[in-house]
């Protein structure tokens, strides 16, 4: 463990530093930006195009180039397990619950077939 | 003076929203822990609770950060950076970049927070609760509701999301190294099917579309050679071009 969280209330301390000063900040300030955007202008609907581009970028990113456990799959059954699961979301009427289980459902069995092979 | 009573209800305002009273809409939001999201959240905390045991911190840690961050990839990179003995101030600048994101989350979700009524101080403590998760249903759900109602729903929603990624955490700590590396695995996989399916679920105009598959698109190529700011120029960039083209064609 990092030394600077073996005292105890020292730990928290420095994790409460961490949060206050590199991470909330963020968010208030995305509050104080917000004040003026009305829900229906211009200025509102290309914020939104950028919130939804950023998290798009995550999605490929956390796919393409895990980290930890996820990098132990291979990248084909990833991305197999990734079209499997919207395709499974698009046939059940759009169900995020069948989409989301059924994509893992599928990385797992693929999985457990590989090990069972190998 | 309350323009909404008099208002007709948005077309696809859900039921239990006519009539209904704040209460009622915060525990409508609350009620996001039994859905796919808060099931999808708390499964991708368990991931985040072994990360935490694996770095031999301890449980109070896991569901501190959980609770005060509440952003799973900014945890993830305070625990990862710590446990690589990373100086305070490196980890500080890694979180963050991992938090800019933020920004224009809490941006867009402004004008459905900040109703005429309502305090400050409320609409202001509110903005905790931005992460991608309660961003995906805030923007889902927050639209079709009555003004009124819309500031309680999304405190029911942060309040929910917030239980769900705790106690994942604190489960994932205590279960951690008991679970097989392929139930890991397909549990971490949960975090990228629910972001991409919630937001292609969300998405309506031409413009949502062109932005998720260009800030899919940019984001690995950006990664290689700007790996600190990948994410922000791939959505700056795909999001202006998407908004641009969605604007030539209405």
């Amino acid at each position: 463990m990092n030394a600077a969280l073996q005292d105890g209330y020292g730990g928290y301390l420095v994790l409460s530093a961490i949060v206050l000063l590199a991470h909330e900040p963020w968010r208030w300030l995305g509050f104080a930006l917000g004040r003026n955007i009305k829900a229906d202008g211009e200025v509102f609907l290309w914020v939104r195009a950028v919130a939804t581009a950023l998290v798009s970028g995550m999605v490929t990113k956390l796919v393409l180039l895990p980290a930890g456990t996820l990098a132990s799959v291979p990248l084909a059954v990833r991305g197999a397990a990734l079209v499997g699961g919207i395709a499974i979301y698009t046939a059940t009427r759009r169900s995020l619950a069948f989409g989301v289980g059924g994509g893992s459902a599928i990385l797992a069995l693929i999985e457990w077939l590989r090990a069972g092979v190998w | 003076m309350s323009v909404d009573v008099i208002a007709a209800a948005h077309p696809d305002a859900p039921g239990w929203s006519l009539g209904a009273d704040k209460p009622t809409a915060f525990a409508h939001g609350l009620a996001v822990l039994l859905s796919t999201p808060g099931v999808v959240l708390f499964l991708t905390a368990l991931g985040f609770g072994t990360l935490v045991r694996d770095a031999s911190m301890t449980l109070g840690h896991a569901v501190f950060l959980s609770l005060a961050m509440y952003a799973l990839p900014a945890q993830v990179m305070v625990v990862d950076q710590l446990q690589r003995g990373a100086t305070l101030l490196a980890v500080a600048f890694a979180v963050t970049l991992t938090a800019v994101r933020l920004l224009p989350m809490t941006v867009s979700l402004q004008p459905y927070i900040r109703a005429r009524e309502g305090s400050r101080l409320a609409q202001f403590a509110a903005v905790h609760f931005i992460a991608i998760t309660a961003w995906i249903e805030g923007n889902r759900r927050l639209p079709a509701l009555p003004e009124r109602l819309r500031l309680a729903h999304f405190y029911g929603i942060g309040f929910g999301m917030v239980a769900a990624t705790s106690s994942g955490s604190a489960v994932g700590y205590v279960l951690a190294q008991r679970m097989p590396l392929i139930l890991q695995a397909a549990l971490l996989f949960m975090t990228p099917s629910y972001f991409l399916l919630s937001t292609m679920a969300a998405a309506g105009h031409r413009r949502d579309w062109i932005a998720i598959v260009l800030g899919g698109a940019l984001a690995p190529l950006v990664y290689v050679w700007m790996p600190a700011a990948d994410l922000l120029i791939a959505g700056l960039v795909g999001g202006s071009v998407a908004y641009l083209a969605g604007r030539s064609t209405t």
